[in-house]
């Protein structure tokens, strides 16, 4: 999706002729796989431009194809901006791909910040090699996950690197959206006394993502819940406008997002092990595999801090939307052991949840 | 995880801490042998909710932890060389060397990769026959068997391009070296329930006729702790020594004979040196002649590698229940997960790990 308007101009009248008949070594426009050429920002560049993204994403002001997105905004509101890259492997998974995961991560972000995601960047870099085909599967969900969410796909740029040199597809996509005036979430609002809700099941994507890898099956599918927390965000807030904090416990699990609330507002985090929701195969794999569902990615659930008297009604509200259905409450905030997380097992015994060191490394035995 | 919940029921807790508290009537140590076990202690806090008559001490089996500086800088040298694919199971790849761990290899362009198991590892030297691929074949008498049988198949199949660096240690030796120790405080054993479930219990009923103590086979589970732990105390109590088999459902007395064959068959005893402790007789595992082809430690060229281990770092004392991690001036400050002085800080099974990552509130609290 090279944004080079010269190029992108100046290729498009040449879609019409055949490179091969003037005897020229250009490889043909229509290749099964992504080669160095669509990097180039030349002819081959538009000629994905036009078969795989410019269809995908169909919007205005993509399809006017300036250096830059130039968009209509809300006034009298803050901006909220945010970037993250993609990498997984497997690139396609139970539950999704790095495409899905590539919008839903970027609008999460948006939305725990209390705001209303509106608009994608997205810069792929791709593998010499990778099938045309992947490309488009990967777009295509890429689209089906900006009009889950609502928001529009304005701007992009494409790299091709030798193949060898990546890892099939790695994607970076930046978001703007708004935040209402009046609206202040942070990890620096947690205040003694207030619940911590989460919406659903912890560990599901990493899981899922670790039994592809691996070849490891489950007596049942497991699926990422990779997905788009915008609207359930709008839902709780719309019942608790008073939410100090919302966050999404992706790389690190439960435990970095509630460390980083602990350290942010100065505060000690409590949990209750038996009210965290794992579902039974996630936890028999990390059983299997010597991992903690505290420390395992998610990509679609909810983090809430709520004062404890809303948190009755935080919790229904975030029930009544499909991606809260399990949402529970898991612990409380308090003014002791500032900047800890500890977590008290069925038997009332008490640990600390620290920060995981380094990867999170299946142990020997 | 059905079968998994039984032996964590809360109430079934409760009930096995009201029987120690009444069983309980002096003081007592106790040392849990496996990491696993501290683990499970620590994370469910079962040490916090005994008596306070009860010390609970941590024993040498960690894998990772007891694996010798010497080896780690082996398996580093062989995986930065060319044409290697060298294998690790996961918790391995951060213990540092002397110079770095094995994570550093890779990140420097070796070809380090993590198995589930070693049998992976053949499959991986047939389809790269031009490369050799090396397994660090580390672990107790619970990964043995399975490495064994990873050597007897590359030997069947003619799997050339295959070679394991070998550190088997195995537990009574180290036992019993606990036990001999003029400073030992130990007075009873929970004994790991899954080498007991590979070896039977034989060479810990001799262990505790001849230290005359009470040794009771532990799963890792917290009510199967609990129950090991009333059981000791119970057997402490009443001056009982012996050995008490409470694992029954994975343990039988003479272990598993297959695996014990398959080990005899690619295996000998030698002396094996324990990181932080030195050098236990008997206490570890070789390759048998018949098998020297695929040792690695012969079929590359090592020179020689001279190791070098952190002077404060106090692992082999804890290793041995002499210590508690947080009586080491170095924990938590110099010695992190982040930036470990030695192994049992940066294996999830070693007791500075599970102390940093469980139990740090306390040391902070005082």
């Amino acid at each position: 999706m090279s944004r080079n308007p010269s190029t992108i101009l100046k290729a498009s009248p040449t879609a019409a002729i055949d490179p091969t008949a003037s005897g020229c070594p250009t490889p043909r426009e229509e290749t099964e796989q992504i080669l160095l050429g669509h990097g180039s920002g030349g002819m081959m560049s538009a000629d994905l431009m036009r078969r795989v993204f410019l269809p995908a994403f169909d919007n205005e002001v993509l399809a006017a194809m300036e250096d830059q997105a130039t968009v209509a905004f809300p006034s009298g509101r803050r901006l909220a901006f945010t970037t993250d890259s993609y990498v997984v492997r497997p690139i396609f998974f139970p539950g999704g791909d790095i495409g899905r995961l590539a919008v839903n991560g970027t609008v999460n972000d948006l939305a725990v910040g209390g705001a209303r995601p509106l608009y994608l960047s997205a810069a792929f870099i791709l593998e010499e090699g990778l099938a045309i085909a992947d490309l488009k599967r990967v777009v295509r969900s890429m689209r089906e996950a900006c009009d889950e969410s609502g928001v529009a796909m304005v701007t992009g740029d494409t790299k091709v690197v030798d193949r060898g040199k990546g890892d099939r597809i790695f994607i970076t996509t930046s978001g703007v959206g708004v935040v209402p005036a009046g609206r202040s979430l942070s990890i620096r609002n947690a205040r003694p006394g207030d619940r911590i809700l989460v919406s659903g099941t912890m560990g599901d994507h990493g899981i899922a993502i670790l039994s592809v890898r691996e070849g490891i099956e489950f007596e049942t599918v497991l699926e990422s819940d990779t997905a788009p927390l915008n609207g359930l965000a709008d839902v709780l807030l719309e019942a608790c406008p008073d939410v100090r904090c919302l966050r999404d416990p992706t790389r690190g699990g439960l435990s970095s997002a509630l460390n980083e609330l602990a350290k942010g507002s100065g505060v000690g985090v409590e949990l209750e092990e038996s009210a965290i929701p794992v579902r039974p195969e996630v936890r028999a794999a990390c059983e299997l595999f010597g991992l903690d569902p505290m420390y395992v990615a998610n990509e679609g659930k909810l983090i809430a801090v709520v004062p404890r008297e809303t948190a009755g009604r935080a919790l229904a509200a975030m029930r009544s939307h499909p991606l809260g259905r399990d949402s529970a409450v898991v612990g409380e905030v308090v003014s002791s052991h500032r900047g800890l997380v500890v977590m008290t097992s069925p038997f009332g015994g008490q640990r600390m949840v620290a920060m995981i060191a380094g990867e999170h490394l299946p142990r020997i035995c | 995880m059905r079968h998994l919940d039984e032996y964590r029921d809360p109430s079934a807790a409760k009930s096995l801490l009201r029987s120690i508290r009444r069983a309980t009537t002096r003081a007592w140590t106790l040392m849990e042998i496996c990491g696993g076990q501290t683990h499970s202690i620590l994370k469910y806090g079962i040490d916090e909710l005994l008596p306070p008559e009860i010390t609970l001490v941590h024993g040498p089996g960690c894998p990772v932890c007891v694996t010798p500086v010497e080896l780690i800088d082996k398996a580093v040298e062989i995986a930065s060389r060319t044409g290697v694919i060298f294998c690790s199971f996961g918790d391995m790849l951060r213990v540092p060397g002397s110079h770095g761990d094995l994570l550093a290899v890779k990140a420097s362009g070796g070809d380090v990769r993590l198995v589930y198991s070693p049998l992976d590892c053949l499959s991986l030297a047939e389809r790269n026959p031009e490369k050799t691929v090396v397994f660090f074949a580390v672990g107790f008498e619970t990964t043995a068997p399975a490495n064994a049988m990873a050597v007897r198949q590359a030997s069947r199949r003619g799997i050339d391009n295959f070679a394991v660096l070998v550190s088997h240690v195995t537990v009574p030796p180290a036992m019993s070296a606990i036990l001999e120790s003029p400073d030992n405080h130990v007075q009873g054993f929970l004994a790991a329930g899954h080498v007991c479930s590979v070896m039977g219990c034989a060479e810990y009923e001799t262990l505790a006729e001849r230290f005359r103590i009470p040794i009771v086979v532990a799963g890792f589970e917290p009510l199967d702790l609990l129950d090991g732990i009333h059981h000791c105390i119970c057997m402490l109590e009443e001056g009982r020594i012996g050995v008490e088999n409470r694992y029954a459902r994975a343990v039988r007395p003479g272990g598993n004979e297959r695996a014990k064959e398959l080990m005899a068959e690619v295996f000998e005893v030698t002396d094996r040196k324990w990181r932080g402790i030195g050098t236990i007789l008997r206490s570890g595992y070789r390759l048998r002649s018949e098998f020297a082809r695929f040792d690695a430690e012969a079929r590359f060229d090592l020179g020689a590698l001279r190791a070098e281990e952190s002077r404060s770092c106090l692992s082999g004392l804890i290793l041995q229940g002499l210590k508690k991690p947080h009586e080491c001036p170095e924990f938590g400050g110099r010695c992190t997960p982040t930036s470990p002085l030695g192994a049992t800080m940066v294996s999830s099974e070693g007791a500075c790990a599970a102390y940093y990552q469980y139990g740090r509130m306390k040391v902070a609290a005082g």
